[in-house]
């Protein structure tokens, strides 16, 4: 009984407390995440954006999530039932568990496994089946053109992403996200992280990063103007909701994994004093706040792309650009004799 | 040279890189936002809102059922029903306007020759059923009652230009 309490129960609820300590301020984050975007593009468009609910209109993303709560979800009749009710789970439950593998700070990581980089990219991959599987068991053509879009784009910036991840990868020589992290860390703080040695396949990196979340330039799965909503046109309340936060939670992955390839995860960015007592989780979630901002940035920016120049862009110059990098710094790092053993 | 210059530019994404520098010192910029329902706009004092037949002074009504305002509206939104009173005086004894039907043109104010309807400057009467947008000579007599300053004062101001 004893053995049974020390070796299975408490190993077991240390876990779900683990999973819990990320999950409750990852859904949190989503929900202010909503309310910080609504509240940036009202910024650049002249508004006040949600002023109402609460102060400053805090309480506006609980008032929207109790809203679709209480909705009814709405099954069409010519779906799919079971690949319709579980294509918005798999997609939620995808964009939760690469967070497995994000280091917070030195060590403070729930599986500090070695091949990290490939688990995070092997999960943002799986994301594109939750798309195809809503698109197709809808039963929509609006819903089916948006799964196809959607599928082809995040297939295509899946590959330049790749390349990129690999130079970072050759910089390091190692694929497990800590050690990537710590090879950040030098003198120079912010100058000797990746985001300057690296500084072409760092803006790839971010733009691809845009098309593989479907964000704005790149929202052209949901594009709301012309497909209504892409995919999920025919979702209605918790299984809307399980997609929108699917899509805010990998939104908020992609900026972690910004963070952690380029701008040196939890690492203070003036290594010296007051700074490096900041603790690492602050300065992680600072970076991905300051990431973020930047996707929002780029919505209150930017028009959509049409959708030959989107794949133009992923093929004719992300992909050559990328690769052509990915051998230049393999070259540079063997003529300096610098590569990693 | 153009070449080079052209390939520089889309290189060094400076037409992207612009167009985040506007909008990010946009973001700065103060809201242009009237915060309805909190904050209003100004109206103009020809502004045509909700309808209201006034009273003199006195506490007479001022409508004489001459029905030009029946006669003009374009949407046929005013019924009007009219027969002497006890003293002699000509008065109506059904005014209603159909809310629903009205377009706010404003002639049943230029018709009438004693300003006794008038459309006031209340925009805000939005009801939950149909039936409260069936106004009769009552609500209309409250509604004049209840805005007559504003009215007499907008009356007023637009005088100068009829």
């Amino acid at each position: 009984m004893d053995e049974f309490f020390t070796g299975y129960v408490w190993p077991t609820a240390i876990t779900v407390a683990e999973v819990l300590a990320i999950i409750v301020p990852l859904l949190l984050a989503v929900a202010y995440l909503t309310y910080a975007e609504r509240k940036v593009l009202a910024a650049a468009q002249l508004r006040k954006g949600p002023n109402v609910v609460g102060a400053f209109g805090l309480l506006q993303p609980l008032a929207d999530g109790a809203k679709l709560l209480f909705k009814e979800t709405v099954i069409p009749s010519g779906a799919n039932r079971v690949v319709f009710v579980a294509a918005p789970i798999l997609t939620f439950v995808l964009s939760l568990i690469a967070w497995a593998v994000i280091p917070f700070d030195a060590g403070v990581v729930i599986s500090n496994i070695n091949v990290g980089v490939l688990y995070l990219f092997a999960i943002s991959s799986l994301g594109v089946y939750g798309i195809i599987m809503a698109g197709w068991s809808s039963n929509s053509k609006y819903a089916f053109l948006g799964g196809l879009r959607s599928a082809a784009q995040m297939v295509s910036y899946e590959v330049s992403i790749g390349f990129v991840i690999v130079s970072v990868l050759l910089c390091v020589g190692s694929l497990n996200l800590s050690d990537i992290v710590e090879a950040q860390s030098g003198a120079w703080g912010a100058i000797s992280w990746y985001w300057l040695r690296l500084f072409p396949m760092f803006i790839v990196f971010f733009i691809s990063a845009l098309a593989e979340t479907n964000r704005s330039p790149f929202d052209l799965p949901e594009g709301e103007s012309e497909l209504v909503a892409g995919f999920f046109v025919e979702y209605s309340a918790m299984t809307f909701a399980l997609f929108y936060l699917g899509e805010y939670a990998n939104m908020i992955l992609m900026s972690a994994m910004t963070s952690i390839l380029f701008l040196g995860g939890w690492l203070s960015p003036v290594p010296f004093a007051p700074f490096t007592w900041i603790p690492g989780p602050l300065w992680f979630a600072l970076k991905i706040a300051f990431v973020l901002f930047c996707f929002l940035w780029v919505r209150a920016t930017f028009p959509r792309f049409r959708y030959d120049q989107l794949m133009r862009l992923g093929w004719k110059v992300f992909l050559p650009l990328s690769l052509g990098w990915l051998v230049l710094t393999a070259g540079v790092l063997v003529a300096t004799g610098t590569l990693p053993q | 040279m153009a070449f080079l210059d052209r390939g520089a530019r889309s290189l060094l994404l400076s037409e992207l890189v612009s167009g985040l520098w506007l909008t990010l010192r946009y973001m700065f910029r103060q809201p242009v936002t009237v915060n309805y329902p909190y904050e209003k706009g100004p109206l103009s004092p020809r502004f045509r809102g909700e309808h209201a037949l006034r009273r003199y002074a006195s506490g007479e009504e001022r409508c004489i059922a001459c029905k030009l305002c029946e006669a003009i509206c374009p949407a046929l939104a005013i019924t009007i029903e009219a027969e002497p009173r006890d003293d002699g005086s000509r008065r109506t004894t059904r005014y209603d306007i159909d809310m629903t039907k009205c377009i706010y043109c404003g002639f049943c104010q230029e018709s009438c020759p004693v300003d006794a309807i008038v459309e006031g400057p209340n925009f805000e009467f939005a009801a939950e059923t149909r039936e409260e947008l069936f106004y009769d000579k009552a609500k209309l007599l409250a509604n004049g009652d209840r805005w007559e300053a504003e009215l007499a004062q907008n009356l007023a101001l637009d005088a100068p230009y009829r």
